[in-house]
């Protein structure tokens, strides 16, 4: 039955991938934009973030570090509570009308992957002995050619970083489906279709769904990965 | 000269920039992109017409005759008046005809239409261990699945049908809350469908929602009368209470979904791919 089921799935799903059935386009579509957005952008906060933690010594680091790796754990639906109070009609950003568009969901996956870029990169870059930084420096490099080698070196576990960052956001549907509301077309992306054909009893579509959802973040994780291991 | 050498490192300053300029830009143009001002409105609908797959019909058509995009909310009944009750939807469709009436007292909704029909039935393992089979009235039948302790599976969720189902219960005089039978999922009619199939549970349903996934369920209609029926209304949200609702598209919106046309359209959905039709206009009709 189960296989039938998953079987049935994988056929559907190959069927979907080639009717250029406009709508499964466009759930891709959607998914791939929103899901690359949110990863530059929480790649950037947070690989910088890091960079600013790790470089300084300064009090209440340690709780800064501590902080950092709770929010690797964030809940996403509770992301998309607080996201969907500060961007409704009543909350403080309300006039943007952003909620329930793809901005609302880069938002909240921005809130979800940038502690898990964060914290990675974090060990990755304290993981560089200290002494290497100082060498760097009396070589004569300036501090921001100094930060440029210091990624070099950690390029592998940064890497990894964002990775994690982008399985986080591809894999998350609590707060997809909260402040964007699963609107075809728009913020309808792979994770709320699944859960959105699976109520529906689409049992098949859904599964055909999911394929396709590994598919994408395995093709996206084999370009980074490939990225990663150049030269070893 | 001066003034030359300043402006040589003016423009060495901007291709210095030039990265930091180009991503602005490319910010800007994200922003404008999701800013653009495409007039919309937000209606929020019961679970069970947007799980029948009704609005994908209907909505496409008004979308493309009116130039204005409808976002959909698929929640209950009770989050879609709470939603507009904030002024956070422009446009409700809802069944819950008390809390309607509430909402419209109150002062939250500007007009109010009935759009269409559906039914309620009991649905349960075929063996009947209740035996509400050849009851007329529900409330012997809810009464019959208390007093055998029958298992019976709930909304739990604020939704019309809930809020319709803890009524019964009410009426009958029972609470059923904390008893080993009954059982509350907090999720929408499809999902406590195949729960209750999965565990040869009793519950209420509507009949569309019935009607689209009973193939896959192992469960039979074991109460149904057509007096006891679900109305299900179009509310306006009042703009005079939120300055950003779009009544006017929420008007067209009505209009639409009242005229001759899509009235129609909800005569005959379902008919192809289900046997018979989900839901039944308001109106009387003479459809081609």
């Amino acid at each position: 039955m189960i296989m039938d089921f998953i079987a049935d799935g994988i056929r559907k799903a190959y069927a979907l991938a080639i009717s250029f059935d406009r709508d499964v386009y466009e759930v891709v579509f959607v998914t791939l934009w929103v899901t690359f957005a949110s990863t530059v952008v929480s790649a950037i906060i947070g690989i910088i973030f890091a960079t600013i933690v790790s470089l300084n010594e300064f009090p209440g680091k340690t709780f800064v570090v501590s902080l950092v790796n709770t929010g690797m754990g964030l809940p996403p639906v509770l992301v998309g509570l607080f996201t969907t109070l500060l961007l409704w009609r009543g909350g403080v950003f309300g006039e943007f009308n952003i909620l329930y568009t793809p901005l609302a969901i880069i938002i909240a996956q921005v809130f979800i992957a940038t502690p898990m870029v964060c914290g990675i990169s974090l060990s990755a870059l304290q993981q560089v002995p200290k002494n290497f930084r100082l060498q760097i420096r009396a070589l004569g490099a300036s501090r921001i050619q100094m930060i440029i080698t210091l990624y070099r070196q950690a390029r592998i576990p940064l890497l990894a970083a964002i990775m994690a960052g982008y399985g986080s956001v591809i894999s998350e549907v609590g707060a997809a489906l909260m402040v964007g509301g699963n609107i075809k077309g728009s913020t309808r992306v792979l994770t709320t279709a699944i859960v959105m054909e699976s109520s529906r009893g689409n049992f098949e579509r859904a599964i055909a769904f999911g394929i396709i959802l590994l598919v994408l973040s395995f093709a996206v994780n084999l370009i980074l990965s490939r990225l990663q291991q150049k030269g070893h | 000269m001066k003034c030359f050498i300043n402006r040589i490192n003016v423009f060495q300053l901007y291709c210095k920039h030039t990265n930091k300029i180009l991503v602005a830009i490319l910010w800007m143009w994200i922003a404008f992109i999701f800013c653009s001002h495409k007039p919309f409105v937000i209606l929020a609908t019961t679970t069970s017409v947007y799980d029948s797959g009704l609005l994908d019909e209907l909505i496409p058509i008004f979308e493309k005759e009116y130039g204005i995009t409808v976002k959909t909310l698929a929640v209950g009944s009770g989050k879609a008046l709470a939603l507009g009750r904030h002024g956070e939807v422009d446009i409700i469709l809802s069944h819950a005809p008390d809390e309607e009436e509430v909402f419209m007292k109150k002062g939250y909704g500007s007009r109010r239409f009935f759009l269409m029909k559906n039914q309620y039935y009991i649905v349960g393992p075929a063996c009947d261990p209740a035996q509400i089979q050849h009851l007329v009235s529900i409330l012997d039948a809810f009464r019959a699945i208390a007093q055998r302790r029958a298992v019976f599976i709930s909304r739990g969720d604020n939704s019309g049908t809930h809020i319709q189902e803890r009524r019964i219960w009410k009426t009958i005089g029972i609470v059923p809350d904390g008893e080993s039978w009954y059982h509350e999922t907090g999720l929408g009619m499809g999902e406590t469908l195949s729960i209750a199939s999965e565990k040869d549970a009793y519950t209420l349903t509507d009949r569309a929602t019935w009607l689209v996934l009973k193939k896959r369920l192992s469960l039979e209609v074991l109460w149904k009368h057509s007096e006891f029926a679900i109305v299900y209304s179009l509310i306006e949200v009042n703009s005079n209470r939120f300055s950003q609702i779009n009544a006017k598209g929420a008007a067209l919106f009505t209009e639409f979904l009242l005229s001759q046309r899509a009235q129609c359209i909800i005569a005959t959905y379902g008919k192809d791919t289900f046997g018979e039709a989900l839901f039944a206009p308001v109106i009387a009709l003479t459809c081609k």
